[in-house]
């Protein structure tokens, strides 16, 4: 840390943003200098993307000021932002996969001789300004052709070549494996050593202690706190991130189902090759299975193939003492299991259909259309259910879309309750949803398997898994690689599962 | 290894073939292989040439022109009736017709930016629209009389062999010369490429899509009103029913000269390539004397279902 002293290069004092249905910003600070590494961090929906979005210009802010070197700037779209150094890089790198490297890199700033484009010359500041970035490729070709963690490195250099003072990586590691996650440190380090200011958005707290020099904590749209993170332990940090409410539930200890409860639910050697190598996992009635590990560790594979929605091509499956060969949902909703899926939006609502209708739908299926469930009962299972599992809704009529994420999420869990399973399988039932909702999901979860449901719940939190499960499997590149129960359930030993190879 | 960039795939492709089929010709027919059928394929087709370049800003861009054929004829009902009825001098004709062309593209543009509605339909409307009003100006054909009209289209000089260029070949290639220019050597161009590639992510590295957008079309409108005025040449007249189905000639040509339907990729050249192997299937048929000349459709659609499915190969090999 330099110049504590000094004006910050960015700063956004008092920023609001109010949408339609959410005050998404409610007067966030944000301090960034010269020459650091400053992490920006908080849960899904605390308002870290609306913030990077009101800095770079995709959204104007409702409220606040924002000073650039002290100055107050107005950006009205990303070209403003850019003009003035603020430059950002994304996730889901913004390049354009159709152009060469180099066109990439100078797109609507090519160096010009006689009013045409010198190719010559953009080929070889290119290739040039790469080489500093520990990059050695061929910029002749189409970009569409180079890993993303080459592309974003590509997306790094022409914004920190465009002048930037400012540079915003946007959860830039979500698609990297570790190596390349290295070099991004390193070159993220030597740009901090040429006095740029970094904002660096990211879900994983190693890589926040590896590299950032400060922490700013976001939760529900307000600032927690600005912190050094030299001084921050990690606890302290996963408290101020999380809140209160969630620590206090982390601090339970989960009950521990006995082993020798009759498995309720087993599967031996499933597997489906290029998605899942052969994967065994028990669930006994009354116990919540976690399945732990990153974004394309085979969690969301294991759930479709367990449900029927991917063939499997071996293993067997035995359900309530039965062998089963489900070759569709609708086998396993018959069984008598159900799926909220990961991306509750395209897979799991029906936007347009009301908070009622939604919630039917298991049980229609599974009774079959000729039996038409009456009007009266679906009214009587739609306002049990709001009641029961407190969704925020003045009315069982409104379309599922006007509800906030969280309750979506709930109305999905009815649907599947209404239908009477015996097995539940959660896809990251707290993706996306507010931290409130986050924390009645998780009781909900508990609540549930004391009735005696038995459920899979796969979740990237590890603390969200620590809180409810009595067995977590930990799967890694499409393999299982541990099976933890007791007191070996807790985030370090399911860290070091995923981390280990 | 050979080293061919694989978006110069198509491309390769077309070149191929249009010497292929050029070969075809001259080993078949006396007199096919000569500079005299190369440069009658240019003059015959110069119109769609125009037409055809302005269209391959669009697609590059990952739209659709479909205004073109209509445009086309309201150019020309639009310049016989000043110039027979109105008696003015060509002169002033053209940049007056050129003028109103670019700025109906140019206000074409700007709906699809603006009003977010899509290509297709917004220049279908100015398809409608055009070929409307050119009807309600003239449903006859007017001839042009004009002293300078017979000299400017009688222009030209003859390249040994017979070759005729003319003032249509002239200024098809000069459009050819600065479009290779536009799309390849300026920062428009890589716009271009630039939204047709994603026009969102070319947006968050700060492309005026708005400004882009508005040229694209009007680019093509003022190469298809040029198109018009090149096409009043052959026939010295106006009619309201002239070129019809142009611009699904000029999307044809466009693809077949291996440019992706879906924008990003392509060349100009290609462009003039596929005009050519269209017009060399043409001339083929009319060598061949026996051959019904629909069979000229015929193999059009055989390509086109051919480059298609070599795009989507190629799209699908693609590494994410």
């Amino acid at each position: 840390m330099q110049n504590q002293s000094a004006q910050p290069v960015l700063q956004l004092k008092g920023i609001h943003k109010i949408f339609p249905s959410v005050h998404a910003l409610k007067g966030v600070d944000f301090n960034l200098y010269a020459g650091e590494i400053h992490a920006l961090l908080g849960e899904n929906g605390a308002g870290k993307s609306t913030l990077i979005k009101v800095m770079t210009g995709v959204y104007q802010r409702d409220g606040g000021e924002i000073l650039l070197e002290g100055k107050p700037i107005f950006p009205n779209n990303t070209g403003d932002a850019q003009d003035l150094g603020i430059s950002t890089v994304y996730q889901e790198v913004n390049l354009l996969p159709n152009l060469t490297v180099a066109q990439n890199i100078y797109l609507g700033r090519e160096p010009r001789r006689l009013g045409l484009i010198n190719w010559n010359k953009v080929n070889r500041d290119a290739q040039e300004l790469l080489t500093g970035y520990d990059l050695d490729i061929d910029v002749t070709l189409p970009l569409s052709g180079y890993s993303i963690a080459v592309q974003q490195l590509i997306a790094i250099a022409r914004g920190v070549d465009m002048s930037a003072k400012v540079l915003i990586l946007d959860e830039p590691t979500a698609s990297l494996d570790a190596d390349e996650v290295q070099s991004l440190f390193r070159i993220m380090r030597e740009l901090k050593a040429r006095g740029i200011g970094i904002a660096f958005v990211t879900h994983f707290l190693d890589q926040v202690y590896a590299v950032c020099d400060r922490i700013t904590v976001l939760r529900s749209a307000q600032l927690v706190g600005e912190f050094e993170a030299a001084t921050l332990s990690r606890s302290e940090l996963i408290g101020h991130m999380l809140g209160k409410e969630l620590a206090e539930l982390g601090e339970h200890k989960p009950q521990v189902k006995t082993e020798n409860a009759d498995a309720l639910l087993d599967v031996s050697g499933i597997t489906r090759t290029a998605t899942l190598s052969p994967i065994d996992i028990k669930v006994g009635k009354g116990e919540v299975v976690g399945l732990a590990g990153l974004l394309g560790s085979g969690r969301t594979e294991l759930c479709r193939l367990i449900f029927g929605v991917d063939k499997k091509l071996g293993g067997t499956v035995i359900f309530n003492g039965k062998a089963v060969n489900f070759s569709s949902p609708r086998d396993a909703i018959d069984a008598g299991i159900g799926l909220c899926p990961e991306d509750r939006k395209h897979d799991g609502i029906l936007g347009q259909l009301s908070i009622r209708e939604n919630m039917i739908l298991a049980r229609q299926i599974k009774q079959g259309w000729w039996k038409f469930i009456s009007r009266k009962e679906q009214e009587a299972i739609a306002n049990q259910y709001v009641k029961e599992l407190s969704i925020a809704t003045s009315d069982i009529e409104k379309p599922i879309e006007q509800l906030s994420g969280g309750n979506q999420q709930k109305v999905i869990l009815a649907r599947w309750l209404a239908a009477n399973p015996s097995l539940l399988i959660l896809d990251e039932p707290t993706r996306g949803i507010d931290i409130g909702a986050h924390a009645e999901i998780i009781r909900l979860i508990r609540k549930l398997c004391d009735q005696g449901l038995a459920l899979i719940v796969a979740s990237s939190e590890l603390e969200e898994l620590v809180a409810f499960s009595s067995k977590v499997i930990v799967l890694r590149d499409r393999n299982k690689v541990a099976e933890l129960d007791g007191s070996d359930i807790n985030p370090q030993r399911i860290m070091q599962a995923i981390a280990a190879s | 290894m050979l080293k061919l960039n694989p978006k110069f795939i198509p491309l390769a492709v077309t070149c191929c073939l249009f010497f292929l089929l050029f070969g075809i010709g001259a080993v078949q027919f006396e007199g096919f292989g000569s500079s005299r059928v190369l440069f009658n394929l240019l003059s015959d087709n110069a119109f769609l040439i125009i037409a055809a370049v302005g269209m391959t800003f669009v697609i590059l861009s990952g739209g659709i022109d479909l205004s073109v054929g209509a445009v086309i004829a309201l150019t020309g009902v639009v310049c016989s009736v000043l110039i027979s009825q109105y008696q003015w001098h060509p002169l002033v004709v053209f940049p007056v017709v050129l003028i109103g062309g670019t700025a109906f593209g140019a206000i074409m543009g700007a709906i699809i930016h603006y009003y977010k509605m899509q290509p297709f339909i917004v220049t279908l409307a100015g398809m409608f629209f055009a070929r409307g009003l050119a009807s309600v100006i003239s449903e006859e054909s007017i001839p042009i009389e004009h002293e300078f009209y017979n000299q400017v289209a009688a222009f030209g000089f003859m390249l040994p062999g017979d070759a005729w260029v003319g003032t249509s070949t002239i200024i098809c290639l000069l459009v050819l010369v600065a479009a290779i220019i536009v799309a390849h050597y300026t920062r428009f161009g890589g716009r271009v490429y630039a939204v047709g590639g994603d026009a969102n992510s070319a947006a968050l590295m700060g492309i005026p899509l708005a400004q882009t957008t508005i040229r694209i079309y009007a680019i093509s409108a003022f190469l298809a009103t040029l198109a018009g005025i090149v096409y009043s040449f052959y026939t010295f007249s106006g009619y309201s029913l002239a070129a019809v189905g142009v611009e699904l000639d000029a999307i044809a040509a466009v693809v077949i000269g291996g440019t992706l339907l879906t924008g990003g990729y392509g060349y100009m050249f290609g462009t003039l390539m596929g005009v050519l192997i269209m017009g060399v299937v043409q001339t083929y048929i009319s060598f061949d004397g026996t051959l019904s000349s629909w069979w000229t459709k015929i193999v059009i659609g055989l390509l086109l279902f051919c480059f298609i499915a070599l795009q989507q190969l190629l799209v699908r090999g693609k590494p994410r």
